[in-house]
């Protein structure tokens, strides 16, 4: 059986701004912020308190539900504020970073002579278990349980993504580091996925099943290449971390010390020089696109236009992104929108919509709906940009009507909300599929464990 | 202040109020919304279902303007046949004339506007009886229904049957994307139930034909399925049937410019080329069957259903409703199946009944649009079993793993 996957039905969605190959080092910011809301399912127990002195990798919280699971500080520096919202929830917790950082010291270690529980307890004592992320649910990992195996995509299709050859350029050792430590994890295969004609440094490790990756966008979701791998069951648990991750963890078994410093996009038409930058998670937004961004009636995004968070110029980069994009609002009416020719936005079909025309063309789009939200009503285009072996509009209904019974059997193990992001791009009744995904996963976490 | 400026204050001002649907559907027909996207996908592709909608009425107008036409060459080409004159036919001479489109306009016209008048105030005061927003199903809704009634139909029965159709059809389901009937056909079926004697027969197909009756102007606009119902012989050419100079309902004649707002419908992805294709298929084998029957000598010239029997099979495709059902009805994707495995079989079984219908039926000898909605009832099961297949295959994999 070839171990390549190769993928028709999808979208490239081809936007201006992609990211310049020339990465600046930009200076520290005053300030980080680590939002509980990353980790999605996760409530947090704070351990550090207002005014309390952190080392970098030092846990700020706990999971409520395990406190096995630290998740820690991305700098050194004093924790200024506690920002709570609406019945007293932790929106952010803030630190203001001192100038020289100072890291705490987990000690180096050789994964080849641990054996799993003691790479469990290391990883979680590091505070590097945020990183494991397990379908089904798409939720940081349960440490209790068994991975069938393990998913790295090395691989970005999304709109605009980062190209990750450039950005893990020079951390073979790192990767070769984590994977060796990962692997022990799993009774099962280690599968790593990078793009069919490139020269990823994730090639060339050792101790894993690597796959070749082509086709149009979502073929670098993780989901994707899970259903075409080894698709999830009923019962099973498969565990997924992307490759900047892995970097991380590579250098906390290497160094013995947590750094979160990674290579970041900026993407976008609203940036003046897109191009990359290095940035430790929870950065300020401004101080990373400084004079670079063109903040008029901009859309600020941490990740990418398709599953990424709305954030604001003084908002911070979220713990897991390594893009940020910037597109203009779309705020604006638009005089007989809905039935003239269209040439400047993308469209599935071919309804004097005219972009099938261009397929090379980098489009400008902007935050505007085209139209407003309607029940669904066609039906076969989803479909098309759909490559899982599911029934995309019929699992979203079942999500919608809460019927747990049919939103496991019609395959709710096996998606994430990413899966359904270009759904939801090209659904012609604007339904939010994410939201009703992740609703309905939550749900089936709560009821069926 | 520009326009743009006004209507977007006036919307500030209705904003939840009881009126603000009935104003926001005026002004999202004049202005694409200035809506930005919350949370989920920050972009969004171009399409909205107003443009769906939009792309089917274009693909209908062909249909209309023909079918304008067509009414008034019917009226008077009933009129010279009834006079015993015969007069070689020309597209510019004939067809293509003033007299003819005034006909259309009188006759043809206010069918359009009654249509949509009456099933847009519907829609609207569900709207905001409900306080939703008005949905665009009833843009294509409207527009089909005159294109599929008798041209001779009077106006406030069109009016009751909108009524019936749009509150019974679709509302009472929760509007536009929950109904399990074809609004048009729903339409469709409660004239052709609740005045059949009006709705059949061989008068109202041809403009000022039931006037006529019993006078010494009598003229005849029998359509092609009654003629061989009744096993008469038919007096038009296969090339007038295909492009459609011959009476029937006011859309549904012209093969020819039915097909090409399928070649529309399938290149804009908007309509199923999987239903269309089918259905044609589905036909097109009931029609062999038939003519195998024939030839075989079970049905003789003395039976009843001899006629439509006899009828070969590919013309059974161009007379009728059945290219324009296949084409424009059966499509609609809330009422069909939503399953690409289940459209085959959906369109398959639409064109196999229409037929058969159309055959053990000689009273109204036309099946199609109870064929589609028969279909309509059993779409969700066939989509069931479809969906269950891959159920099946999803606990055979969990099997394989366990065992």
């Amino acid at each position: 059986m070839s171990k390549d996957i190769r993928i028709k039905k999808g979208l490239d969605i081809k936007l201006v701004g992609i990211a310049d190959k020339t990465t600046t080092n930009i200076i520290q910011s005053s300030i980080y912020a680590v939002k509980p809301e990353d980790f999605h399912g996760i409530i947090p127990k704070l351990t550090a308190k207002e005014g309390a002195e952190v080392n970098a990798g030092e846990a700020l919280f706990h999971s409520k539900s395990d406190e096995r699971i630290l998740f820690p500080s991305p700098v050194s520096g004093k924790v200024v504020e506690v920002v709570r919202g609406a019945r007293r929830k932790v929106l952010a917790i803030k630190i203001s970073a001192d100038a020289t950082q100072t890291f705490k010291d987990f000690g180096a270690k050789d994964a080849n002579k641990m054996v799993a529980d003691e790479v469990k307890n290391h990883l979680l004592a590091a505070g590097c278990w945020p990183f494991i992320k397990q379908r089904p649910y798409d939720v940081v990992a349960n440490p209790n349980q068994a991975p069938k195996a393990i998913f790295v995509s090395a691989y970005a299709s999304a709109p605009l993504a980062p190209d990750l050859d450039y950005t893990l350029a020079g951390k073979e050792t790192q990767l070769q580091a984590a994977i060796d430590a990962v692997s022990k994890l799993t009774e099962g295969k280690v599968h790593v996925s990078v793009g069919a004609n490139t020269n990823s440094p994730l090639s060339n490790l050792k101790g894993i099943e690597l796959h070749k990756v082509s086709g149009p966008h979502p073929s670098g979701n993780v989901g994707t290449q899970i259903a075409k791998i080894d698709p999830i069951n009923k019962g099973e648990v498969v565990w997924v971390i992307t490759p900047q991750d892995l970097v991380v963890i590579g250098e906390l078994l290497l160094t013995g010390k947590l750094n979160l410093t990674r290579t970041i996009a900026l993407t976008g038409s609203q940036f003046k020089n897109p191009q990359y930058v290095t940035a430790i998670a929870g950065a300020t937004i401004a101080d990373l696109t400084k004079e670079n961004l063109d903040n008029n009636n901009t859309r600020i995004i941490s990740g990418n236009v398709l599953s990424g968070k709305e954030v604001k110029e003084d908002g911070f980069l979220g713990y897991y992104d390594n893009q940020i994009t910037a597109i203009p609002e779309g705020d604006d009416y638009e005089f007989f929108g809905w039935n003239k020719p269209i040439f400047n936005k993308i469209s599935a079909s071919r309804a004097l919509t005219f972009s099938w025309l261009t397929p090379n063309k980098k489009f400008d789009l902007n935050t505007n709906t085209n139209g407003e939200h309607r029940a669904f009503v066609v039906t076969g285009a989803y479909e098309q940009v759909f490559p899982l072996d599911i029934y995309p509009m019929q699992l979203l209904k079942a999500f919608m009507y809460k019927d747990l019974d049919e939103m496991e059997a019609l395959g709710g193990y096996e998606v994430a909300p990413e899966d359904f992001a270009l759904t939801e791009f090209i659904c012609v009744s604007k339904q939010p599929h994410q939201k009703i995904i992740r609703e309905g996963l939550d749900l089936m976490r709560e009821e069926l464990g | 202040m520009s326009l743009k400026q006004n209507l977007h204050n006036l919307k500030e001002k209705y904003k939840g109020t009881k009126m603000a649907p009935a104003f926001n559907a005026i002004h999202t027909f004049l202005y694409l919304p200035n809506e930005v996207t919350h949370g989920g996908t920050h972009i969004k592709a171009a399409d909205d279902l107003k443009r769906t909608m939009n792309i089917v009425i274009m693909a209908l107008i062909p249909c209309l303007i023909f079918g304008m036409f067509n009414a008034g060459y019917q009226h008077y080409a009933a009129i010279e046949r009834a006079q015993g004159i015969t007069s070689e036919f020309s597209l510019l001479g004939s067809f293509l004339t003033w007299d003819n489109l005034w006909i259309g306009i009188i006759k043809v016209l206010p069918l359009v506007i009654v249509s949509y008048g009456v099933g847009l105030l519907v829609e609207f005061i569900f709207a905001v009886i409900k306080g939703h927003e008005v949905e665009e199903g009833y843009l294509v809704t409207g527009m089909l229904v005159p294109l599929i009634v008798p041209v001779d139909t009077p106006l406030w029965m069109l009016a009751v049957a909108v009524v019936f159709g749009v509150v019974i059809g679709k509302e009472v389901f929760g509007g536009t994307g929950m109904n399990i009937l074809n609004p048009a056909l729903t339409i469709r079926a409660f004239l052709f139930f609740a005045y059949p004697t009006w709705m059949s027969g061989d008068k109202v197909w041809v403009y000022d034909a039931v006037e006529r009756t019993g006078t010494p102007d009598a003229i005849s606009g029998e359509t092609i399925l009654g003629s061989y119902a009744q096993n008469q012989e038919v007096i038009y050419s296969t090339w007038d049937k295909f492009m459609g100079f011959i009476p029937g309902s006011v859309g549904e004649t012209s093969t020819f410019l039915i097909l090409l707002g399928a070649a529309f419908l399938i290149f804009t992805k908007i309509g199923s080329w999987r239903i269309i294709l089918s259905t044609f298929i589905g036909a097109a084998v009931m029609g062999l069957i038939f003519n195998g029957v024939v030839n075989a000598d079970i049905i003789t010239e003395s039976s009843k259903f001899y006629g439509l029997m006899n009828t070969v099979w590919w013309e059974h495709l161009m007379i009728g409703g059945l290219a324009f059902g296949a084409v424009y009805m059966a499509t609609d994707p809330v009422t069909a199946s939503q399953t690409n495995k289940g459209k085959w079989i959906y369109g398959f079984l639409i064109g196999f009944l229409s037929i058969m219908i159309r055959v053990f039926n000689p009273a109204y000898p036309e099946g199609v649009f109870l064929a589609i909605l028969l279909m309509n009832v059993f779409a969700p099961t066939i989509d069931h079993y479809v969906v269950q297949g891959n159920v099946k295959k999803r606990r055979k994999r969990l099997k394989a793993k366990t065992a």
